[in-house]
Formats: structure tokens, sequence, C-alpha cells
């Protein structure tokens, strides 16, 4: 402290941020975390007991006398809640599985491609971001409806009879959310691939590793960071993901995301869905600190 | 099996009777036959023929850019040459993979697996041989114990200091028991002191294991110190292959002459040839010079005289001997080295020559000063005179 005390410049940049997450994360989560443990009523807004500071000390008393866990409680008692954190958690697991089976390929193709070539590639890559998230959603589902395009081609290819709809099936998430995903896996893939020092598989390949093993004894592990930094990147949203089930899956889909906005604007239990999002919220921190850690080793082996 | 026992006379002595290259029934390990390697419009390699020995230590010498990587990387399997076969123990390597080639390399950077402790980076080969698990561990231990890393196991590369690092990549490569070691610049990155020892290291380690060395460097004296042959290259050509000494002392071209060691290039013309002494005449020394050697020249032609400067004398006084070259200048330049100095001296037609005179007494003030008029004098068969 006595270095912030030399340099108050120094302070105030460090300050900055905190205040940021501070006002923006902390107090947002903490105003979430007080509703969840709140109980609805009928009024505005739709929940009670509200913190009234005019009373002082007695009023603060009374507020935190009122807090229980009965919403948490509900979601223990009720498997609705429990099969959806487990089916997001089973959806985004395997989308994550699926994206990084796609996307190795194209980040080591991508970082295997002549220099000149590469920015090329990567432009290519975060290209779909120029268009709005939603069309593309939109264009997608115009590929997968009931006479849609894929339909259309299978039929015309002879490889199906009747029209078939991939639309609103969990397929159609699994595609959605590896589509809209995908450069999320390529680019961190895509970093340390390209950053890999050619001449180590050359020197696999030097001390006889055929190029399968070489694969997975030397590049593998040393692209490790970037698959963990890609598949978190993909899976912590996945889990919340909430436009492409409502979108694009059927009734079995059963997502956290849907079940949170189902639970607040059709039901409108602002208690319950925040009761949803502080356990989404604790579920996806464990990935979020293996993150960290990754990230931390990573830079400390540079 | 003890090493020693193996080897009961002195590396000099064995050093000394080794050269199967002049002996023509003996056949060669590595052979280069009219090797081309073009990369796009460069042409890396033309045309290079060379064969290179079993047991040999040997060197490729060149600045960079010269194609002494390139040829390496033949052996290893890393490039394909265009023209030209590239045969190891008689048997073409065209289309045989890297991974498959009796050959191991030691990369520039070590190219050591980050990922992998010291003994897992040494058991890398091993392993992919499919070597049972106590073979490896053997190997291993007995490979690290030579190359003084028993210990050092656990360590992972970055834990390593540099000349640590160099000895784990060595022992990588020779844990394999390769037909032929490559050595791409394996000194490059170990300060001036470290690289000493380190090339005795790697003479008496290659002495021992009886492993063909083949040593890519742009640095001459490691070459001369380590190489039973030097091969001099430029421009994708061999220039001279030769023993150290005779690279040294009878360069066969200019480029040689300069690129090993310092030298005085004298422009001069022939004015005679009598039996084994050839007479030169140049503008810069008002008398003929006498070289005690027959040139392969005729009167009238260009050549060149190559002068080692620490073969030539510097004396305020006239030579006493009577067959001596000399010539007078002034003292313009001085380098003190410590145990040598330089003195770069100018003769009246302005030419600068340089002569080294070893430093024999502690004396700090030496008897020879700048602006001095010195005399240079060198014996007729200190120079070489080279045609090209």
């Amino acid at each position: 402290m006595a270095r912030s005390r030399q340099n108050p410049g120094r302070f105030l940049v460090l300050l900055v941020p905190y205040l940021w997450l501070g006002f923006f994360f902390l107090a947002p989560f903490l105003i979430v975390l007080k509703i969840s443990l709140s109980h609805d009523v009928i009024a505005q807004p739709p929940y009670a007991p509200l913190l009234d500071l005019t009373q002082g000390w007695q009023g603060l008393k009374n507020f935190f006398s009122q807090l229980d866990f009965s919403n948490y409680a509900l979601l223990a008692s009720d498997t609705l809640y429990l099969d959806s954190y487990l089916q997001s958690l089973r959806i985004a697991a395997v989308s994550t599985l699926i994206l990084l089976i796609v996307g190795y390929p194209i980040a080591y193709a991508m970082a295997r491609a002549p220099e000149r070539l590469r920015a090329l590639l990567v432009m290519a890559v975060i290209l779909p971001f120029w268009t709005s998230f939603l069309i593309r959603i939109y264009a997608w589902m115009g590929i997968l409806s009931r006479g849609g395009f894929l339909s259309q081609l299978l039929l015309y290819l002879g490889l199906i009879d009747q029209p078939v709809e991939i639309l609103y099936t969990n397929a159609a998430v699994y595609i959605g959310i590896v589509y809209s995903y995908l450069p999320f896996m390529v680019l961190p893939l895509y970093a340390t691939l390209e950053k890999m020092d050619h001449a180590l598989l050359e020197a696999a390949s030097d001390l006889g590793a055929r190029p399968i093993a070489a694969f997975w004894r030397v590049t593998f592990p040393l692209s490790l960071p970037g698959v963990i930094a890609g598949s978190l990147l993909c899976f912590i949203p996945a889990v919340g993901e909430f436009i492409i089930p409502d979108l694009m899956g059927g009734s079995e889909t059963l997502m956290i995301g849907k079940t949170l906005w189902t639970e607040f604007s059709v039901n409108r239990s602002w208690t319950v869905s925040s009761a949803v999002a502080v356990v989404l919220l604790a579920v996806l921190i464990a990935p979020i600190l293996i993150y960290q850690r990754a990230e931390v080793r990573s830079l400390e082996a540079r | 099996m003890s090493l020693a026992t193996k080897t009961p006379k002195s590396l000099g002595a064995l050093r000394r009777t080794f050269a199967p290259w002049s002996d023509p029934a003996s056949r060669p390990l590595i052979r280069f036959e009219k090797i081309t390697k073009r990369f796009g419009d460069v042409t890396a390699i033309s045309e290079l023929s060379l064969d290179i020995y079993e047991r040999e230590f040997f060197a490729l010498l060149g600045p960079s850019g010269c194609g002494k990587t390139t040829l390496m990387r033949l052996v290893a399997g890393f490039e394909e040459p265009d023209e030209g076969r590239v045969l190891l123990a008689g048997e073409d390597l065209a289309g045989v993979p890297p991974h498959r080639r009796p050959v191991n390399m030691m990369f520039q950077s070590y190219a050591l697996f980050p990922h992998m402790n010291v003994w897992n980076n040494v058991a890398f080969g091993l392993k992919q041989e499919g070597l049972a698990r106590a073979e490896i561990a053997a190997r291993v231990e007995d490979m690290l114990q030579l190359v003084d890393l028993a210990g050092y196991e656990r360590r992972k590369s970055d834990q390593l200091s540099g000349g640590q690092r160099q000895r784990v990549a060595l022992a990588r490569a020779l844990v394999k028991r390769p037909r032929v070691l490559l050595l791409d610049e394996p000194l490059a990155a170990l300060d001036k002191k470290l690289r000493e020892e380190t090339q005795l290291e790697l003479m008496h380690l290659q002495q021992k294991l009886g492993t063909t060395f083949v040593i890519v460097t742009h640095d001459q004296e490691e070459a001369m110190t380590m190489a039973d042959r030097i091969a001099v290259m430029e421009g994708g050509r061999l220039v001279q292959v030769a023993a150290p000494a005779e690279i040294y002392e009878q360069p066969n071209c200019r480029y040689v002459a300069a690129f090993v060691g310092d030298v005085n290039l004298i422009e001069a013309k022939v004015a005679a040839i009598a039996g084994s002494e050839t007479a030169l005449v140049s503008g810069s020394f008002p008398s003929t010079i006498r070289v005690g050697q027959r040139v392969d020249a005729r009167a009238g032609d260009t050549v060149w005289l190559a002068l080692r400067p620490e073969k030539m004398r510097i004396s305020l006084a006239a030579p006493a001997e009577a067959n001596a070259n000399a010539a007078q200048g002034v003292v313009h330049d001085i380098a003190y080295l410590g145990d040598f100095s330089i003195y770069h001296v100018r003769l009246a037609d302005g030419t600068l020559l340089r002569a080294a005179q070893p430093n024999l007494t502690r004396l700090v003030e030496r008897p020879i000063g700048w602006d001095d008029k010195v005399y240079l004098s060198w014996m007729p068969d200190a120079g070489v005179v080279l045609s090209r």
C-alpha cells in the first residue's frame, strides 16, 4: 500500500476495473441474490420483503428475518429444474465435444496454411459475426424446417422419401450451438497451434514418431491450453444458452435458460427465476475456476 | 562395459591415424551424388557430391545461406533432393520418411518437448521403437550418466540452463544409437567458455561411441577444433573438403583463405617460375616476392598471395635473414588482444597488411607503437599462392 500512496495514479488505474466489476457485476448479483431469497407477492415489484432503509436498524432486521430459502427448496423438490440443469449441462458438454472435433482440424489447417493466407482465414472465421446472430439462426431454421433446404436436398438425392423436419429437436439445438460457437473454439485453438515451434514436430519425427504418434504425443498436449480455453468459452455460455433452444429446440428441449425465461415471463416469478440464475452461476463457477487455473499455468509456462 | 577400456590410445593418437577418405578401399557411410535442391527460384544446393565416412567427425562450414543446413536436412529426411541421390551405407534414402531413417538430429533450438521432463524427452525416441520398459529405463539412465545429467530426470526444459538443455538434446538424439548424428549449430546458443568445454566433450563422446558426427556450423574455430574433415561451402557448392590443418595452411582459393582465419591477400603477377620457387611482382612491394612453392600458372598470370598475420614478423630493424621477404611501412593501428597484438601496417602505396605478434613479455609499453616505421618480413614458405 506504501507504493500506491507514492503513486496515486497506479491506485486509480487499479480502481477502475474494480469499480466496474462492483457496479455492473457484484451489485446486480447481490440484488438477484436478494430477490432469490424473497417470496412472490402480487404487487409492484412482485416480491417481498422490500428493503426500507428509512426505518433504520429495525427495518434492516425485519428485512433479513423475512428472507428464506423456500425458492431453493422448490428447485430441489421439482425435478423440472434438476432435469433442466442436467440437460443443459449435457447439451453444452456434447456441443463442446462436437465443437472440438470440428474446430480442431479447422484451426490446425489454418495454423499450417501459408503465412500470407492465415490473416484471410482468420477473417473468414470471424466473418459470420458481421451478420446478426438472430438472422443467422432464422436462416438455419429455414434450412432445417420441414420442406426446408436440407429436406429438399436429401429428397433430391434420394436419401429420404418423406420430407424430414430436424427443426424443433435437440439435433437442431446441437447444430445451432455448434454453428454459432465455432469461432470461439477455433480462435483459441488457432492461437496455440500457430505459435507452436515446427521444429518440435520435426524432432518427434526425427526420433521415430510416425505422424499420428507425433500429433498425439507432441502437438495435442502442447495445444491443451487452447483446447481448455476454447472448450470453456463454448461450454459456459452454451449451458445458459436461451435463444437457440427457444427458437430451434422442441418440447423435448429442456434447457435452463429457457426454463428461467418461462419462470420469469410466463409465471412472472422473479424470485424463482432469480434462484435459478444463482444456482446456474454456482454451477458455472467450477469450470470458470478451471479456466483461470489453466490460464495462470499457461502464463507461467511462457 | 567400460568405455574407457575401448579407447586405450589418446584422442590425438587415434585421430592422427584416422583418414578413411584417403583409403580407396573404404566405402562411405553417407554419399551425396550430384545433389541439387531448389526452393522456388532459389537454388540452395547445386550438383554437390560428397562422401562422409564411418566414425568421421565431419563439419559443414559456411556462412548462413550457403546450403549447409539444407544438406544436413537432406540426410535427416526433412527435405528431398530435386536431383541426385543421398545414399546411407549404400542404400538410396529417397522416399524414406524421417521417422524411418537411422539418423538423428540435434536441433539448433534443441527442440526439447516443453511438456515433458528430461527423462521423458530422452525416452521419447526409444518409446517410439516399442522397446521394453526396462530396456528404455536402462538406456535413458546410461545416456543421462554419459552427458552428466543424472539427477535432473524430473526437471522440465524451462528449469534447465542453456548448457544442460544442450546436453538433453544431445542425449535424446544419441540414445537412439543412430548411424549418423547430425548436429545443427549445436553450440551457437552457449557462451564462449562453455562452448570451448563442450567442443572437447563432444569430441571425446564421439570417439567413445564411434558414431559418425556431421556438424553444421558457421564458426570456423568450432569446425577446426572438432572435425576430422571440414567442407567449406559457398552458394550451394563445396569449395574445399580437407582436414582442418590443410584447410588453414593450404586453402585452395581466396574464399577459403579469407573465411577460415585471418589473412592478408596480396594481388600479384607471376614473374618467374624456377624449380620449386616462384617469384611474384606486386605494385605494393619494391622487390620481387619469393615463394617456396611451385605455382600452377604461367609467367604474367595474376595470382594472390595469402599470408596469415601470425606468419609475418614485425620489427623496427631490417630483417637479418637473407632469404626473407620484407616490406617497409608505418604502423597504422594496433589491436591489443592480450595474448596477441595485431599490427595494421600501411605500406608506401597505401596497402594495409596485418601482422600478429605474440606478447611474450609483460611490458605494458610495447616496443612498437603507432606511427613507427617498421619492417614486415616473412619467409618464402610462409605464404600460399592462390590462382582463384
